[in-house]
């Protein structure tokens, strides 16, 4: 398992997802990614996408304006 | 032998039509997984995640929420570079404003059909209806994108199939033709019954549509910077900055773009490496970014619009930082300019 961290910040909705999901795209099933935004939608539509896409979600964590979503990338589509 | 199970990539926006178009297909048990393409132009709710007022607003893509709903997968695609030559060269003109409405659904059409050959899939919907937008969406047109965009009658519209030709999924029995619908006009009572009947109740409805380019103060400022910098062209920032602010154009060589609030003032702070930038140090001011060439009487003038939205503007002499992306800053001490003394139409 290794961890990866994806700057998304100043990016507006949906390029954090588009980016998040051709980050994902290189990874391994296990492998966890850090999303770091500052756009709030991203903290609905990120778990939405990795709902769907079979990810999961391990934290949310919000720091001054800051939001990093933590997700395991899942094992197939 | 086991019933084939047929494909279709749906065009998903968020809005009743083309969730209802997924909802009639999967009726037929179609496996159906959605795209959505990104522009820039998308109307997503940016000025909401924006600006401070708006924060307790609820923010959420509306595609993801909608496909969720229906238990599919969404792909968001970036095609904001493929995008350019449809916005700047539409083969079919412009709507009322700078939708090149047309010639963009042929465009998403035909990079559907690229997604459908490259995963398999066998038919692409949309959620088009006769007559429902006076462009994209007529009697004459509906045929256009299926041609230009090459997917010709692998292109099904479930809402309005029955006044059309037998598309291939139809003429194939791949999906019953009689259980598809025959929507025609302007009128919503059609579609919101269908709602009613599949029990969906929270849909997005984005006043003006779902794309700026729609939208007339908009597309006049992209207009205005096309002209400003003697080149139709524009960078993905450039799009976004046009949705935030309060944008005055006092000469035809620089542009101010002024923060309204706190959400705003954050937004811009993000592009200060990119521009030239005011503020006022001693008291609470929008964050104003200049774009274009300013003269330094440009930027007295600059000073003195910046200290006319600060919070000292009643007073004799306000003090503006002027800072250059690449330079120290220096400072102008100014009468702030009065509210009439802003002509209407520098307001872009």
């Amino acid at each position: 398992m290794n961890r990866h961290t994806l700057d998304a910040r100043r990016l507006l909705c949906p390029m954090p997802v588009i980016r998040a999901q051709a980050r994902v795209a290189q990874l391994q099933a296990g492998d966890i990614l850090d999303v770091v935004c500052t756009d709030p939608g991203a903290k609905n539509d990120i778990p939405a996408w990795c709902r769907m896409h079979g990810h999961r979600v391990l934290a949310i964590d919000e720091h001054n304006r800051e939001i990093t979503i933590s997700l395991e990338v899942g094992s197939g589509e | 032998m086991a019933k084939q199970q047929y494909k279709a990539v749906a065009l998903l926006s968020g809005g009743l039509d083309s969730t209802l178009a997924v909802r009639v297909l999967q009726d037929q048990s179609i496996h159906v997984e959605a795209i959505n393409f990104y522009t820039g132009f998308c109307v997503e709710g940016h000025t909401h995640a924006i600006r401070r007022q708006d924060q307790n607003k609820v923010k959420r893509n509306n595609a993801l929420w909608a496909a969720e709903q229906l238990g599919i997968k969404l792909h968001i695609i970036d095609v904001i570079e493929e995008y350019k030559p449809v916005l700047l060269a539409p083969r079919h003109g412009y709507g009322s404003h700078l939708n090149p409405c047309l010639d963009c659904k042929s465009f998403m059409v035909g990079k559907a059909l690229h997604w459908m050959q490259e995963h398999d899939f066998d038919f692409i919907i949309t959620g088009e209806v006769i007559g429902q937008r006076p462009m994209s969406q007529r009697r004459d047109t509906l045929p256009v994108v299926a041609r230009e965009s090459g997917a010709q009658d692998r292109l099904l519209r479930p809402l309005c199939a029955k006044l059309l030709p037998p598309t291939l999924p139809e003429r194939e029995g791949w999906v019953d033709r009689e259980r598809l619908h025959a929507f025609n006009g302007r009128s919503r009572k059609p579609q919101m019954a269908l709602a009613q009947h599949y029990k969906i109740t929270d849909y997005a409805q984005p006043a003006g549509g779902c794309c700026f380019l729609t939208d007339a103060s908009y597309s006049h400022k992209l207009a205005d910077l096309w002209q400003a910098r003697h080149r139709r062209d524009y960078e993905l920032d450039d799009i976004m900055l046009l949705k935030v602010g309060r944008h005055l154009r006092p000469s035809p060589d620089f542009k101010m773009i002024i923060g309204r609030e706190e959400g705003e003032n954050n937004f811009l702070e993000g592009y200060r490496h990119a521009f030239i930038h005011l503020r006022t140090p001693d008291c609470t001011g929008p964050l104003v970014l200049i774009d274009g060439q300013p003269s330094h009487a440009d930027l007295e003038l600059a000073a003195r619009i910046t200290a006319r939205y600060c919070k000292n503007r009643d007073q004799a002499r306000v003090r503006v930082q002027i800072t250059p992306p690449d330079a120290a800053a220096w400072e102008l001490d100014v009468a702030p300019l009065a509210a009439d003394a802003i002509p209407a139409e520098w307001l872009l």
